[in-house]
């Protein structure tokens, strides 16, 4: 960017907080242009989690906090990188805020640590991350940066749980841990009884359920890969 | 024969695609052509089979707790595990490119067909997967150059395997909210059902 237009730039009025083109930098993620269901991107590191609900949202919360981190610090280290060695440099802050992560996991929820093994570690190479850092966090300001990691961070999160949601119900009959129903008597006394789906428990559930989901979302807002 | 065995259990059993699901972005974006498929496949293979000996190296003299007794008494009780992440990623990263320097320098054809593919490795979670397994599971160096060509094989079949039906699903009729993506999740879920079959070998 020239100075010039750098000049012009700085003297238009200051922007809303929340303008309406910041809220689309959170909005549209969601649904409208989804991480996980219109780009493609993290399903590697998701999946494996959404057994159950309760793991699902700490790596949700996980991926959040290194999203929203990680867009911050390279949107403001985005003018002292040279171009060759940006994806090093964008591991890098990824690969320590993700053992940061890890580190306080591992010290305040010892269980939740052991349950979600190496897959903290592989939020360092979830595509999300990355995809966001080099299509986005890379040319332009630090709040928007901020702004576009919460909103895809956002979108991964919803679909996730709702795919541990479907997962845990069916799989284990519960949400949350809490029993929705007895596998064995069921839901409404023992002439109508539910067994629960060991299918929904393994990998299997999970490529199933999200193919679904992506159907019914894409449906929805008419999208037609070519 | 037990080594025969882990290679086994890597490739069939525990399929890093179908047990794991790690690598799933480059299997679900680069699947679409056998051709292309075979390239990527490959290059797993080979990348996997040489940073997970490397990585174990890494972790056995420098990372583990008590890994630097060999440079002195006062190194013993370090622990650096806790810089596992960055010194895997780091490692892979710096063995992508000079495998791609020596693979363009020696093998100007290979190149040329894992050419592309290459850096895109990097960010694979299949290979920092690979690393973190087989640091989890305490392998031994020929243990974990075994796991790391069984899983790359493991994953160079299913991604195979996926390309060549989907070429045949071009000519099917596909509901429109399913074309691409979703149907392809659907098949990965069938194909992890015909994988769970091997769960029942007994090694």
């Amino acid at each position: 960017m020239s100075t010039e237009s750098a000049e012009l730039i700085e003297k238009k009025p200051s922007e809303a907080l929340l303008s309406k083109r910041r809220k689309k930098l959170i909005s549209d993620p969601l649904v409208d242009d989804n991480p996980i269901t219109i780009q493609v991107l993290g399903i590697c590191s998701a999946l494996a989690v959404t057994t159950q609900m309760q793991p699902t949202l700490v790596m949700a919360i996980s991926v959040i906090f290194v999203m929203v981190m990680a867009n911050l610090t390279i949107s403001l280290l985005r003018n002292t990188i040279p171009s060759r060695v940006r994806i090093i440099v964008q591991l890098a802050v990824v690969a320590t805020l993700v053992t940061l992560v890890n580190e306080v996991l591992k010290a305040f929820a010892y269980d939740m640590y052991k349950e979600l093994s190496v897959f903290v570690g592989l939020i360092i190479t979830n595509c999300i991350v990355m995809g966001r850092l080099e299509a986005y966090a890379l040319g332009n300001k630090p709040y928007d940066a901020i702004l576009d990691g919460f909103g895809s961070a956002l979108g991964y999160s919803w679909i996730i749980l709702a795919v541990a949601f479907f997962r845990e119900l069916l799989g284990s009959g519960s949400v949350f841990g809490v029993a929705i129903y007895d596998p064995i008597s069921g839901l409404f006394g023992e002439n109508f009884s539910l067994a629960t789906n060991g299918l929904m428990v393994s990998p299997v559930g999970a490529f199933i359920i999200l193919g679904l989901i992506i159907w019914v979302q894409r449906t929805k807002t008419g999208y037609v890969e070519h | 024969m037990e080594l025969f065995n882990l290679a086994i259990r890597s490739i069939f059993i525990d399929n890093m695609v179908f047990a794991y699901f790690l690598g799933m972005c480059s299997f679900l974006a680069v699947s679409k052509k056998v051709s292309t498929a075979l390239g990527l496949g490959a290059a797993v293979i080979f990348v996997l089979t040489v940073t997970v000996p490397v990585n174990w190296l890494l972790n056995e003299f420098v990372l583990k707790e008590g890994a630097l007794s060999w440079a002195g008494e006062t190194f013993a009780t370090i622990d650096l595990s806790f810089l596992r992440f960055i010194m895997f990623i780091a490692i892979i990263a710096a063995m992508v490119q000079l495998v791609e320097m020596v693979v363009e320098k020696f093998a100007p054809a290979l190149y040329g067909a894992l050419g592309i593919f290459l850096p895109l490795i990097a960010v694979n979670c299949a290979i920092l997967g690979g690393s973190l397994f087989m640091a989890q599971r305490d392998y031994t160096l020929a243990e974990s150059a075994v796991y790391g060509f069984g899983s790359g094989t493991g994953f160079f079949l299913a991604i195979v395997a996926l390309a060549a039906i989907r070429e045949k699903l071009k000519y099917s009729n596909v509901p429109n909210g399913l074309k691409g993506l979703g149907i392809t999740m659907l098949l990965t879920g069938l194909m992890g059902i015909a994988f769970m079959s091997f769960m029942g070998i007994d090694l």
